[in-house]
């Protein structure tokens, strides 16, 4: 007897992935579109003219660049030790390792608040002030921003083959100078691609900031908040001015991370 | 020399226990035995990548078994090379003497006698990206050789080389470790191999090593 079955045609399976891709892409691209020509260049310009949301710009860049170098330093070892190191409770640490990720961002915030009424941290205060502060506004970042460095880390150092680290110990070396000299430089991507990814966090951290570090003008005022104070205000101009200038950061760290990705 | 006393450990799926072997000075030893025995287990024993549960290890006469992978005076080639990615091969030859500190001219000089005597002075300035597995597999032997290691442990070095490439490379191993006069143990599942290679034969199997008459491999 002859097998009478027969395989269906491929092309309704392409069809429905195609579309599926296609909707959501045209309501990513729809949304951005609809900003952009929502208000004329000119106006734009003039609210990014503001001084408020100059200092806020240069407060951005600045406390996002901070908190992604220290997301960075705290990401490269706890990042390493999750990838090479096996111990008790290595499943639990992933986990806690996570909470920034799945926590409501209001909640991240509500927590530095409450830690920093703790006598320890009052004591840090007397030194280093982080409630209503700068600084404060570069902890909220780094918590976040640190989750997702140490998620990108983990990649490139699971990537990242033992042996040559083993080889460099047995030519001499300690585990940190193994470490240092040849699995760090083949990281350099990856450590790239994870301060990218923790600045575009701290970028477009919001919550926390709003929550642990306050919304005040000329002080603590970062993008987001921008946002959100000239929204409450009816100043939809200067909302979308700066909204724009955040989606053409985040495209910015979004092509270098392909590019130097990318590169043999 | 390298020798292994009374030698335990449990890993994963295999135990190995009471795994003891001599491989004299200068003496090129081959370690066979079928995949997933316990064999790169025991090079990373020696290599001090690994702790074994009870025994000991000597290498040139010394007790070794507590001492880091840096301080035994071995050197090691796994069975891919393992290069170092961002280094030049002249870098890779360096590093051991760099990590000691030797002179600028010292270290040049030991470069371009590993480069000549291995046949990679055409690739110097080469990242290892660019090359075959042979010319890999060179480069491994030189890092390992530029610190005149009394042993040298190699896993598998040629196993995973064209059967054009593995004749020559034999050759090469040979005659590294008769020039070096180092005691090599070198990881293989292939008798051709351990017949072209062997003064000493030993036979993993069932957790234990054992040595074997190298007739049992046949004539050459």
């Amino acid at each position: 007897m002859t097998d009478q079955h027969r395989a269906g045609p491929n092309w309704p399976f392409w069809v429905v992935i195609a579309t599926v891709t296609a909707a959501y892409l045209g309501l990513l691209l729809g949304m951005l579109a609809a900003t952009s020509v929502h208000s004329a260049p000119r106006d734009l310009w003039r609210a990014l003219g503001s001084p408020d949301i100059q200092y806020a710009t240069a407060l951005s860049l600045v406390t996002c660049t901070v908190a992604a170098l220290l997301s960075l330093g705290v990401a490269i070892p706890v990042a390493y030790l999750m990838s090479r190191g096996h111990f008790p409770g290595k499943n639990l640490l992933d986990t806690l390792l996570d909470v920034p990720i799945v926590l409501p961002p209001m909640v991240i915030g509500l927590c530095l608040l409450v830690l920093f009424q703790t006598p320890v941290c009052r004591v840090i205060e007397r030194f280093v002030p982080f409630t209503y502060t700068v600084y404060g506004v570069v902890l909220a970042q780094f918590i976040v921003g640190t989750a997702f460095a140490v998620r990108q880390m983990r990649t490139t150092f699971d990537h990242l083959p033992a042996r040559p680290e083993d080889v460099a110990m047995t030519l001499g070396c300690s585990r940190g100078r193994a470490v240092w000299l040849v699995t760090l430089p083949a990281a350099k991507r990856g450590m790239f691609s994870a301060a990218s990814v923790a600045w575009a966090r701290s970028l477009g951290e919001f919550g926390p900031i709003l929550v642990f570090a306050g919304a005040t003008r000329m002080k603590t005022e970062v993008l987001p908040t921008t946002v959100w104070l000239e929204l409450s205000v009816g100043n939809l101009e200067a909302a979308i001015a700066v909204s724009l200038m955040m989606v053409a950061l985040a495209v910015a760290v979004l092509v270098a991370m392909r590019v130097v990705g990318e590169r043999p | 020399m390298i020798a292994l006393e009374h030698i335990a450990i449990h890993a994963g799926a295999f135990t190995l226990r009471d795994v003891s072997f001599t491989v004299p000075e200068a003496t090129y030893g081959v370690l066979m035995g079928p995949t997933g025995c316990g064999k790169t287990t025991l090079v990373e024993i020696i290599c001090g990548l690994r702790q074994p549960a009870s025994g000991r290890v000597v290498v040139n006469g010394s007790d070794v078994t507590r001492e880091p992978p840096g301080n035994r005076g071995v050197g090691y080639v796994p069975q891919d090379g393992a290069m170092f990615p961002t280094m030049t091969v002249r870098q890779q030859l360096a590093f051991a003497l760099r990590v000691r500190r030797r002179p600028a001219t010292e270290v040049a000089a030991r470069e371009e006698e590993l480069a000549r005597e291995l046949g990679i002075a055409h690739l110097l300035d080469r990242k290892p990206h660019g090359l075959s597995g042979g010319e890999r597999q060179r480069v491994a032997l030189g890092r390992a050789l530029a610190a005149k290691p009394a042993v040298l442990l190699l896993d598998e070095p040629i196993s995973a080389l064209d059967e054009d490439m593995r004749g020559d490379m034999r050759d090469l191993l040979k005659r590294v470790q008769r020039e070096h006069r180092v005691s090599v143990l070198h990881v293989t599942h292939d008798r051709h191999e351990a017949r072209h290679l062997a003064d000493l034969l030993l036979v993993m199997a069932e957790g234990c090593v054992r040595p074997a008459d190298l007739a049992t491999l046949g004539a050459p």
